[in-house]
C-alpha cells in the first residue's frame, strides 16, 4: 500500500522544481511503470519522475537523498531480471526523455548519447559513416543504452566484439547525493581505479547514468553465416569447441535446439532445418577474401564435427533471414505458450551436453517444456521455460525448475547470469554463487557510493539475512565454504 | 604450510592488519619502477605459482599470481594462442599477478583491448585476510559487481591477487609490418581515418616522421590492406624486434635519464606541443614523452586535450605518478580502498598519496 502522506510530501518536493508533466503519482499514470521486462514481479511506484535535463536529475537525487526516499532508475523497461521493479515507498526515475544523440564524431569513432537512446538507434546514426555500435542484445530495437550500461548487455556478436564494458569509453552520471561523476574518458583509460568497469553491470545501484560515450567500429566489408545441422545436441556442442580449436573466432556462434527452431520457424520462416536436433549459426565477417577463406575453414571443421547439413548465406538478405529466427526466439515462444520464462546462465562450453541433458531431465521432473537458445561461442545459455501464469502451480514449478538449472550452472563452474543481471530475480542464487564475505564486499562497494542505501535498494546483491533464511550453502568450484568440516 | 600457501598469505595479512603494519606486495619486481615508491614489509607472491586450468577451446587460462608471465606465454604459444593485450614484461621476472596489478597493455591495445578487457575472474586476499573469489572462468558474467576488472591496474592496493582467469585468443594467422614516412599531424589524421575503415591494423607507432603499422589476420586480408595503405614492407624478424622493443621499452627511444611521461589522449587529439621527444602508439591514443617539463603544466595540457598524464619512469616523483582526481572520484577511491583494506596496509600510497 502506498503511504499517501509520504506520496504528497515527495511529489510536492519534486514539483517545486519540475514541470507538472514530469511528476506522476496518480495510479492511472503510474500503473504502466509497475514492472519491467520481467512481468512476474509488479509493484506500483509511489511517484514516477520523468526529468528532461541533467540538472533536474541532479536535483531529484539531492531531494530524494535529503528526504531519505529510495530511487529506482529505469531505462526502456526491457530488463529481464526485475532490476527496474519500482519502489513502493520511493521514486521511479525514468530516463525515457533522454533520447538525444549529443555528438557523433566519425574521425574519433565515438558517439556521445543520452541514456534513453535505443541501442539500435546508435548504429542507425553511425551507418552513414560506415560505423556501428557492436553490442547487439536481442532487444536492441527497444532497449536503451542506459540499461545496457546497467546490465553490461551482450548480444550475438560478443565473442569477437565484446560486451558493453568493452565498447563504452565513458559514463557520466550522478551519485545518489547528486554529485556529478565521470567514469572513464574519451582516451583509452583514466587515472586511478577502473570505476568505469565497476559502473558497467552495476544494475543502477551505484550511480544514475546521464550520458554515455560509446566506441563505434567500422562496419566489416561483408559478413556471411554458415547454418550447420546436427542430429545430436552434444555433437553440436563439440562442433563449437572444434571451431575454436581450429583457431577461428567467429563473429557470431549461436545454437538452437529442435524445439526452439520449430517455435521460431512458424513465426519468422527463417529457413531452418526442422529435422535437426540442433542447428549452429556460425558467422564470419571481414574483407570479402578473408570471409571466403574463413567460411571455407568453418565448413570443413563443422563437417568434420558431424554436421548433417551445411548452408551458407548467399547474400545479405539471406544472412539476415538466418539471424531473424535467432533474434525472434523470445517473441516466438510467446506465440506458442501463454508465458515463457527466460533463463540466463553461463557455463564452460565443454559442459554443454551435460547441462542440456540436465535441462531435459528437469522438463520431465516439472512437466514443462523448455526450448534452448544458446550463445554457444561464449557459453551463455538461454533456456526458455514455457508455462501458463494463470495456473499458479505452473508458475511455482517454473521457478523451481529455473532455480535448479541456475544452481547446475554454478556447479559446473559457470554463473547464474551472463547478461540479464540479478535484479530481484536471482537474489537467492547469489547466495549460492557467493560466500558471505564476498557479498559483504559487494555491500561495502555499495556503501562507498551510496552510504544510505537509497539507490535501487534491495536489488542485485542479497542481504546476508536473506541468504541465511534461504538456507542453501555457497558452493564454489565444487568446494564447500569450509571444506575442513566433515559432512555426512 | 609453504610460503606460497594462500593461507599463509591470509595469516600474514591478518596479522599485519591487526598491527597496522604496511605490506609491500611484490612478484618478480619487474615493475618496481611503476607507481609511487613501494613501502612496507615485503610480501613475496612468487611461491604461489602455476597454471591451474587451461582449456584452449574455452579460450580461458587460469593461473596463480606467482606464475612467470613468460611461462604463461609459453603454454599459450604451444596451443597457438596468446594474451591479445600483449602485456609488457619489463624483465624476465615478470609475474601474472604483477601484470594484472599494473594493468598495462602493449602495442595491440587499440585494436584488441586492454588488460582489463581480458580479465574474467580473480581470487584475492583482502585487507582483512579473507580469501574471496569474484567473476569466474566464463566470458559473460554479470553476477555481482565486476570486482575482478577493478583489480586491473589497482597496484595491489585492494588485495593480494592470488589467482586470475584471463580470456585468451588464437594468434593471428599472419602478420605484416609496413613503414611509411609521414609528419606527426598527418600520421595522426591518417591513423584515425584508417581506424574508421575495416582494415586489420593491430599496432601503430610513430616517431621522427616514420610510422610503423602492423597488420594481422588472414594472409589474403593483410596483403589486400597493405596494398591500400602503401609504404615499405619490413622484414619479419626486424618487425618482430621492433614491436617487442616498444612493448618492453628496450627501443632506443626509451633510453636515457629524462623523465618518461605516458600521456593518454583521445586518439584524434592534435599534436601535443610540449618540449621533449615524442613517440606515438595506439593509433594516436598513447603518446610517450621524454621531457623535463614541469608536471603541472604537462598535466594541464593533457587534460585540455581530453586525457591524462602519468609519470611512467623517473628518478624522483615529487608531483606524484598519477594525475590527481577530481574531488568526487577521489572520495570514491578512498571509500573503495576502505571497503577492501580498512587498515590501509596493502601497498599504501603506491597509487595515490592519500591512501
Amino acid at each position: 500500500m502506498i503511504d499517501t502522506r509520504r506520496q504528497d510530501e515527495v511529489a510536492s518536493a519534486l514539483r517545486a522544481f519540475l514541470p507538472e508533466r514530469c511528476v506522476l503519482w496518480q495510479e492511472e499514470d503510474t500503473r504502466p511503470y509497475e514492472c519491467d521486462g520481467l512481468t512476474a514481479y509488479r509493484r506500483l511506484p509511489m511517484v514516477v519522475a520523468l526529468p528532461e535535463t541533467e540538472p533536474q536529475v541532479q536535483r531529484i537525487l539531492e531531494t530524494c537523498h535529503a528526504l531519505g526516499v529510495p530511487v529506482v532508475p529505469r531505462g526502456a523497461g526491457t530488463g529481464l531480471s526485475g532490476g527496474a521493479l519500482p519502489p513502493g515507498d520511493g521514486v521511479l526515475l525514468s530516463m525515457a526523455k533522454f533520447t538525444r544523440v549529443v555528438r557523433l564524431d566519425p574521425l574519433a569513432r565515438i558517439a556521445v548519447v543520452q541514456p534513453g537512446v535505443r541501442n539500435a538507434a546508435i548504429s542507425d546514426v553511425a551507418a552513414p559513416f560506415g560505423l556501428y555500435y557492436a553490442p547487439d542484445p536481442s532487444s536492441q530495437i527497444a532497449c536503451s543504452i542506459g540499461g545496457n550500461v546497467a546490465e553490461n548487455s551482450g548480444g550475438v556478436h560478443c565473442l569477437k566484439y565484446g560486451l558493453t564494458v568493452h565498447n563504452v569509453l565513458r559514463v557520466r552520471g550522478y551519485t545518489i547525493e547528486g554529485v556529478a561523476v565521470d567514469f572513464g574518458s574519451e582516451a583509452l583509460d583514466a587515472p586511478g581505479y577502473d570505476l568505469l568497469a565497476l559502473a558497467i553491470g552495476s544494475e543502477g545501484l551505484l550511480a544514475v547514468t546521464t550520458e554515455v560515450t560509446v566506441k563505434l567500429l567500422p562496419k566489416p566489408e561483408t559478413a556471411r553465416v554458415v547454418m550447420a545441422s546436427f542430429d545430436d545436441v552434444e555433437k553440436a556442442g563439440n562442433a563449437v569447441a572444434a571451431v575454436i580449436a581450429a583457431g577461428i573466432v567467429p563473429a557470431g556462434l549461436e545454437m538452437m535446439d529442435k524445439p526452439a527452431t520449430h517455435a521460431v520457424e512458424q513465426f519468422v520462416h527463417a529457413g531452418y532445418d526442422l529435422e535437426a536436433a540442433a542447428i549452429l549459426l556460425c558467422e564470419s565477417d571481414g574483407s570479402a577474401a578473408e570471409v571466403e577463406d574463413e567460411i571455407a575453414r568453418m565448413k570443413d571443421v563443422l563437417a568434420a564435427a558431424g554436421a548433417t547439413r551445411l548452408a551458407v548465406s548467399r547474400d545479405e538478405a539471406e544472412r539476415l533471414r538466418f539471424w531473424s529466427g535467432r533474434k525472434a526466439a523470445f517473441p516466438a515462444m510467446g506465440r506458442i505458450s501463454p508465458d515463457y520464462y527466460c533463463m540466463d546462465g553461463t557455463i564452460p562450453k565443454k559442459r554443454l551436453g551435460e547441462v542440456l541433458n540436465f535441462i531435459g531431465a528437469m522438463e520431465q521432473k516439472y512437466g514443462l517444456r523448455c526450448p534452448n537458445v544458446f550463445h554457444a561461442g561464449d557459453g551463455n545459455l538461454h533456456p526458455l521455460i514455457l508455462f501458463d501464469a494463470n495456473d499458479p502451480g505452473q508458475l511455482k514449478r517454473t521457478e523451481a525448475f529455473a532455480a535448479e538449472v541456475l544452481e547446475k550452472c554454478i556447479e559446473v563452474g559457470g554463473t547464474i547470469t551472463g547478461e540479464h543481471g540479478v535484479g530481484v530475480e536471482k537474489l537467492d542464487q547469489m547466495c549460492v554463487q557467493f560466500a558471505a564475505a564476498e557479498l559483504e564486499i559487494f555491500h561495502a562497494i555499495k556503501r562507498a557510493y551510496d552510504p544510505k542505501g537509497l539507490l535501487n535498494p534491495g536489488k542485485a546483491v542479497p542481504s546476508l539475512a536473506r541468504c541465511a533464511e534461504f538456507g542453501r550453502r555457497h558452493v564454489h568450484g565444487g568446494e564447500l565454504d569450509r571444506p575442513e568440516l566433515p559432512r555426512f | 604450510m609453504s610460503a606460497g600457501d594462500p593461507k599463509a598469505f591470509s595469516e600474514r595479512i591478518r596479522g599485519a592488519a591487526a598491527e597496522k603494519r604496511p605490506l609491500r606486495i611484490r612478484g618478480g619486481g619487474s615493475k618496481d619502477f611503476y607507481g609511487n615508491e613501494p613501502q612496507g614489509e615485503l610480501l613475496d607472491t612468487r611461491g604461489h605459482a602455476g597454471v591451474v586450468a587451461y582449456e584452449p577451446t574455452e579460450l580461458v587460462i587460469t593461473a596463480r599470481c606467482g606464475t612467470l608471465l613468460s611461462d604463461l606465454d609459453k603454454v599459450l604459444f604451444e596451443h597457438g594462442q596468446f594474451l591479445p593485450f600483449e602485456p609488457p614484461h619489463f624483465g624476465p621476472a615478470a609475474t601474472v599477478g604483477g601484470c594484472v596489478a599494473a594493468g598495462l597493455s602493449g602495442p595491440r591495445r587499440a585494436s584488441a583491448g586492454a588488460m582489463r578487457d581480458f580479465m574474467l575472474g580473480a581470487k584475492i586476499v583482502d585487507g582483512h585476510g579473507q580469501l574471496l573469489a569474484f567473476g569466474g572462468q566464463v566470458m559473460k558474467n554479470v553476477a555481482g559487481y565486476d570486482v575482478s576488472r577493478l583489480l586491473a591496474g589497482s597496484l595491489g592496493t585492494l588485495g593480494l591477487i592470488l589467482e586470475v582467469s584471463l580470456k585468451v585468443l588464437p594468434k593471428p594467422r599472419a602478420e605484416l609490418t609496413l613503414e611509411l614516412e609521414l609528419p606527426q599531424a598527418r600520421a595522426l589524421e591518417s591513423l584515425n581515418r584508417w581506424a574508421g575503415r575495416p582494415l586489420p591494423v593491430t599496432a601503430s607507432a610513430w616517431r621522427d616522421g616514420e610510422l610503423g603499422l602492423r597488420l594481422s589476420g588472414a594472409d589474403s586480408a593483410i596483403r589486400a590492406a597493405a596494398e591500400k595503405l602503401g609504404g615499405e614492407t619490413v622484414a619479419p624478424d626486424q618487425a618482430a624486434q621492433f614491436w617487442a622493443g616498444l612493448r618492453e621499452q628496450s627501443d632506443p627511444f626509451f633510453a636515457g635519464d629524462a623523465p618518461l611521461w605516458r600521456v593518454s589522449l583521445p586518439s584524434h587529439a592534435p599534436v601535443l606541443e610540449l618540449p621533449g621527444e615524442q613517440l606515438l602508439e595506439w593509433g594516436g591514443a598513447l603518446r610517450w614523452l621524454k621531457s623535463g617539463a614541469d608536471a603541472a603544466s604537462l598535466r594541464a595540457a593533457a587534460a585540455r586535450a581530453g586525457g591524462h598524464a602519468t609519470l611512467f619512469r623517473s628518478r624522483d616523483k615529487p608531483a606524484g605518478v598519477f594525475a590527481p582526481l577530481p574531488p568526487g572520484l577521489a572520495r570514491l577511491h578512498r571509500e573503495l580502498k576502505n571497503a577492501f583494506d580498512p587498515a590501509g596496509i596493502l601497498n599504501p600510497r603506491r597509487l595515490y598519496p592519500e591512501f
